[in-house]
């Protein structure tokens, strides 16, 4: 029987601590849409959208009421488009998705992508220039690009085109300070069945349809972590793998029931705490609850290195089945700690590179220079895939380089996406370096060090 | 025999008269059984968790969440009603 005190914790992680379940998220397979026709690809996309998700918002509406968790986005992810579109034209695909996602009533919908780790075809090339115009009329359609893999290696090509399609975005939402870039993720090790936008995408060895839900909770660490005050890391781990099992056997609940209401496949449990720029909702809290100053100071790396690890062994257990990214974010503009750290100057964007290196994915919503080149943009992609590439994880760049802005001012983007401090990128060139193209070689993997 | 099904009833709020009396007339109402209660004044503050079986609720479970939900926005009280599966998940292995 369940006690009083078990009920009265649970309330208060969701109340106080802000205990929820960030996503539940379709994947929907587009392989069937298929046509040379541009607008019967279009017409067949909305109609196989429209129709695999017409239940999933009031379902996940009825599971928040019914559990009392909040569920704060269903989303939808689908097959990258640059394998369905073929010949026909990306754009009006893009438009397609929007209109599909606003009939449905989800939050994004991701998939506007292309995975050219190794080389890019015809449809990659397509869709990749259209890129910013996509993310400039469309309101919901997210959009990534994978440019690398641990077994493929780095396409030099492709990093060169994301670099100009991430500044030209931001060129073409300049009267929103360059907001078509928090939909657009640049990818090093993409995953299959990520539910977290930009990044969401339903990979091509994925099935039909399925769910899958992404946990969050950095505020109920944090608040766990107070209790061991001053205790060897070993009380800390412990107590964040405790906590990251609870609140992941919230997702894999959410995640099992909507997949019955769905009737659609369960997916995985994302792992994930995810911060978001509301108070007591901040992973950089928790690493300053380990004993750091300010996030971003020595010892930030080891501490998050610490937590990412227990909050996969904590959440492991609790869920069947586990995948998408699972690890703590760093978005910068999400995450209040984030937003001063980076404000004080404790947190540059090279110490961001070297938190990626052990945390979940990279580069998060980082706000630099208006005139930061297309190249420099590029060179920190290549830099953030070459971090994945060795390391066989996935690592991603979503940086907005803000029109007309410049280091120490704050853009703000509102709702979940926040705002940031403009911080300072390297002024000297990378221009020859990634002029050069071609391909970085996939690395060894034995002689390990 | 069907699996129960459990509903975790909690109340908070400043204290004052008939709230028991009050939410187990709801519940009779909807036909549904108490199983377990409990309440306690914390300086002042009236806290009281219920566990019900809702197996044999004569209506959907939002009809009797917003029953409750409804007489705890008249009386000034934080009143929510939530499946006892996430209690459950959370605490128990």
């Amino acid at each position: 029987m369940l006690n009083t005190n078990e009920i009265l914790e649970t309330l208060r992680m969701i109340d106080e601590e802000k205990l929820d379940v960030r996503t539940i998220t379709m994947g929907i397979s587009l392989f069937s849409c298929v046509s040379d026709d541009t607008r019967r690809l279009c017409d067949n996309i909305y109609d196989r959208i429209t129709r695999k998700a017409e239940r999933l918002v009031k379902v996940g509406e009825d599971i928040e009421k019914e559990y009392g968790v909040p569920i704060v986005n269903k989303r939808i992810a689908v097959t990258p488009a640059a394998l369905i579109t073929g010949k026909c034209d990306p754009l009006s695909v893009a438009h397609a998705l929007d209109r599909a996602a606003k009939e449905t009533g989800v939050n994004f919908l991701g998939g506007y992508s292309a995975l050219v780790q190794k080389g890019m075809t015809e449809a990659d090339r397509a869709l990749i220039a259209s890129i910013p115009e996509a993310l400039a009329t469309t309101d919901l359609v997210c959009s990534s690009v994978n440019v690398g893999s641990t077994r493929a290696g780095i396409d030099m090509d492709a990093v060169k085109l994301m670099g100009k399609a991430v500044k030209d975005t931001a060129e073409r939402t300049r009267d929103r300070d360059g907001f078509g870039c928090a939909k657009l993720v640049v990818f090093s090790n993409a995953v299959e069945d990520n539910p977290f936008m930009a990044g969401a995408f339903f990979g091509p060895g994925e099935g039909d349809c399925a769910v899958s839900v992404g946990v969050s909770g950095p505020g109920t660490v944090k608040r766990a972590l107070e209790k061991v005050k001053g205790q060897p890391f070993d009380a800390v781990a412990e107590m964040i793998k405790r906590t990251a099992f609870r609140i992941t056997r919230v997702g894999q609940l959410v995640a099992r029931e909507a997949s019955a209401r769905l009737n659609v496949p369960f997916g995985i449990v994302d792992l994930s705490l995810a911060p978001t720029p509301a108070v007591g909702d901040s992973v950089a809290a928790i690493l300053e609850e380990m004993g750091l100053e300010v996030c971003g100071t020595h010892g930030t790396t080891a501490a998050l290195a610490l937590l990412n690890d227990a909050v996969k062994k904590g959440g492991v257990m609790a869920s069947s089945h586990v995948g998408g990214l699972s690890g703590a974010f760093i978005p910068v503009s999400e995450d209040i700690g984030m937003i001063h750290a980076a404000e004080c100057g404790a947190l540059s964007i090279e110490k961001l590179e070297a938190m990626t290196c052990v945390c979940s994915v990279g580069l998060d919503m980082i706000a630099i220079p208006g005139d930061t080149s297309a190249e420099t943009i590029s060179a920190i992609i290549a830099d953030e895939a070459a971090i994945g590439m060795i390391n066989n994880k996935t690592t991603a760049v979503r940086v907005i380089p803000v029109p007309g802005k410049k280091v120490g001012e704050m853009v703000e983007f509102g709702g979940l996406l926040g705002r940031a401090p403009i911080i300072p990128v390297r002024e000297y060139s990378s221009a020859e370096f990634v002029n050069r193209g071609g391909r970085i070689p996939a690395p060894l993997h034995s002689l390990r060090n | 025999m069907a699996e129960m099904k459990k509903a975790v009833i909690t109340v908070l709020g400043s204290d004052q008269k008939g709230i028991i009396a009050k939410v187990s007339d709801v519940l009779f109402r909807h036909d549904v059984n108490i199983l377990d209660i409990s309440q306690t004044i914390l300086s002042g503050l009236f806290n009281m968790v219920l566990i019900a079986d809702i197996s044999s609720a004569n209506c959907d479970f939002s009809a009797l969440s917003d029953a409750l939900t409804a007489f705890g926005q008249e009386r000034n009280l934080q009143v929510r009603v939530q499946r006892s599966e996430i209690f459950e998940a959370m605490h128990q292995i």
